[in-house]
């Protein structure tokens, strides 16, 4: 079959960085090392014998007191040409929770990235940007590590200053009016 | 005259767009910085929606995170369902019986057309054309009313099920389908004379919000943006699904990437989606709905209500869910707005450990600053309305 000579190819391409191959429910997955994994995935992208063009997604699964290291970032990445998908799993040890970013090689990897430093909290070297996306930058934790429960309730954010954008005085006067009147503190 | 060009005061101005702009239906903001009315640079700010689907989702069992899937893209349930339901059915390594194969693709091709008619109608009542708004609005409608009629729901209809749908299409769906997409073809007919070759709506769109094709291959972009350019990349055809390699479809194709593209694109889908469901609806095969297994499948309600195995059997898949092995799976479909993919990792319970979903808007917005840069601020409102984003879809 096809599928499992792109394996060998990867094997081949890749070496010493492949920490592990499966194939669960017929899907290609490879574990990859997470040191030098941008070069692995521009070899993955250039080789023309694998030419995975597109990158399809990127998450990461928290394996929290189950798995050792706890993390694992997950990319599926696919192949136009060759319409072949594959899976690539990167293991990251919750004592240094890094990645290289793939910024540089698909741009559109910048909001997924920005989405697991929210939600997960692992940080991506040589990213651009990294913001918080969904959430709002006072927010505390991330909520989508197992350990973050799910009925936490997040503590109140004071107002941000408005200092140095335009205000429209008039809309202004009328809410501190009107904070006023109801005895607002902030 | 004199032909003495004087320079404008070319100062910066930082405003912002949103979060809740009339022009803009759904809650986002945009920061830009503004040379005059060009958009020099354009930050998208989205998550004003998010409601943690992935944490609720973690809290649910298997079947209980179908009506949170309805919630995504809303204007498109079913496609959300079925990708949802195909996922965790590759997962169990079970496959659906060939009517219940043809159901589903007949009601992914309803959805495909109810969203891009939302898409379109409202794009095309934002830039002024509200009649062309409303006719599409019109044919919007006659489509939910097969949904309500099939599903009993307009919007979140919860219809798909893991291992099959909910019930059997009722009686008198093919005619009331046939019937509908005879008067949505009228309107449509319409609305291609109202717009297409329409002055005012060609110049609001075309040549706005171009992108290349490797700026959108770059930009993981997907569905009628990517198709747009000129990339025929459409899951059902290059990973085919259900019985999409048994029907005779085309994915149209754009040249220059532009609104305009993106809009001819969808209405073009429209046209092929209704020929698959006709299609469909006479390959229809006779048969069962549901695959036949007992761990997956709730007995039928006499059984249920007449003997107490069958009361446990029930009692047992209500409250603790069916048994999903353990594993993890990626399953895509092609969504209104791209590829929808559902990464699942299952630990054998009854509850998933971890449901993700591709956002095909979501990943849109990221590429949005690049298709609007050097665009006027008027250019925000077609260019993001041919983005479709759907805010419980982006935000999740």
């Amino acid at each position: 079959m096809a599928e499992s000579s792109q394996l060998e190819t990867i094997q081949r391409a890749l070496g010493a960085k492949v920490i592990e191959m499966l194939r669960p429910q017929g899907d290609d997955v490879v574990m990859l090392d997470r040191s030098g994994l941008r070069q692995s995935f521009l070899t993955l992208k250039k080789e023309p014998e694998l030419d995975f063009d597109f990158l399809s997604d990127i998450t990461a699964v928290d394996y929290w007191e189950r798995k050792e290291p706890r993390f694992e970032i997950v990319y599926q990445i696919l192949s136009r040409a060759r319409r072949a998908r594959i899976r690539i799993r990167v293991p990251v040890p919750e004592s240094d929770l890094s990645v290289e970013s793939l910024t540089p090689i698909w741009r559109g990897a910048n909001f997924m990235e920005r989405e697991v430093w929210d939600l997960f909290g692992i940080r991506f070297i040589d990213h651009p940007d990294l913001r918080r996306v969904l959430l709002y930058d006072e927010f505390r934790g991330h909520p989508l590590r197992k350990d973050y429960p799910v009925n936490l309730t997040q503590p109140r954010v004071p107002e941000r200053k408005i200092d140095g954008t335009f205000v429209d005085e008039r809309s202004h006067n009328k809410l501190m009016r009107l904070k006023k009147s109801l005895g607002s503190k902030n | 005259m004199k032909a003495e060009v004087k320079e404008l005061p070319a100062e910066i101005m930082e405003l912002q767009m949103g979060p809740s702009h009339p022009a803009t239906h759904g809650t986002i903001k945009f920061n830009l910085k503004l040379e005059g009315e060009k958009v020099r640079e354009c930050d998208v700010e989205v998550g004003f929606l998010h409601r943690g689907f992935d944490k609720s989702c973690e809290q649910a069992t298997w079947t209980q995170v179908i009506p949170y899937t309805d919630r995504l893209n809303y204007a498109s349930s079913l496609i959300n369902n079925v990708g949802y339901a195909m996922t965790v059915e590759k997962l169990i390594g079970a496959e659906t019986p060939p009517r219940c194969q043809y159901i589903r693709v007949i009601i992914s091709e309803l959805a495909r057309i109810y969203d891009h008619l939302t898409c379109c109608g409202m794009a095309s009542s934002e830039l002024g054309a509200i009649t062309a708004g409303f006719y599409m609005i019109e044919a919007r409608e006659l489509i939910t009313r097969i949904v309500e009629q099939l599903t009993g729901a307009r919007l979140t209809v919860t219809y798909v099920r893991i291992g099959g749908v909910k019930h059997d299409l009722p009686d008198g769906f093919a005619e009331s389908v046939t019937r509908t997409f005879k008067t949505t073809r009228k309107l449509l007919d319409d609305c291609d004379r109202l717009l297409s070759r329409n002055r005012i709506f060609l110049d609001r769109l075309s040549n706005v919000g171009v992108i290349s094709q490797e700026t959108a291959l770059d930009y993981c972009l997907t569905g009628p943006i990517l198709r747009a350019t000129g990339i025929g990349y459409d899951v059902r055809k290059a990973f085919p699904y259900l019985v999409y390699d048994q029907l005779d479809f085309e994915v149209p194709v754009g040249t220059r990437g532009d609104n305009y593209d993106r809009f001819i694109c969808r209405i073009r889908e429209i046209e092929q989606s209704m020929k698959i469901v006709e299609q469909a609806l006479a390959q229809l095969p006779v048969g069962p709905v549901w695959i036949d297994d007992p761990h997956f499948v709730l007995p039928e309600k006499e059984k249920v209500y007449n003997s107490i195995e069958g009361l446990m059997h029930h009692f047992k898949i209500i409250m603790e869910g069916i048994h999903v092995p353990e594993g993890e799976t990626y399953f895509a479909v092609e969504g209104g707005n791209g590829e929808l993919g559902f990464y699942i990792v299952s630990d054998g319970g009854g509850r998933p450990y971890r449901i993700r979903v591709r956002p095909p808007c979501f990943i849109a917005m990221g590429a949005f600053h690049q298709m609007i840069k050097g665009y006027m601020v008027a250019d925000i409102v077609p260019t993001f309305g041919m983005v479709n984003m759907i805010g419980g879809e982006c935000d999740r």
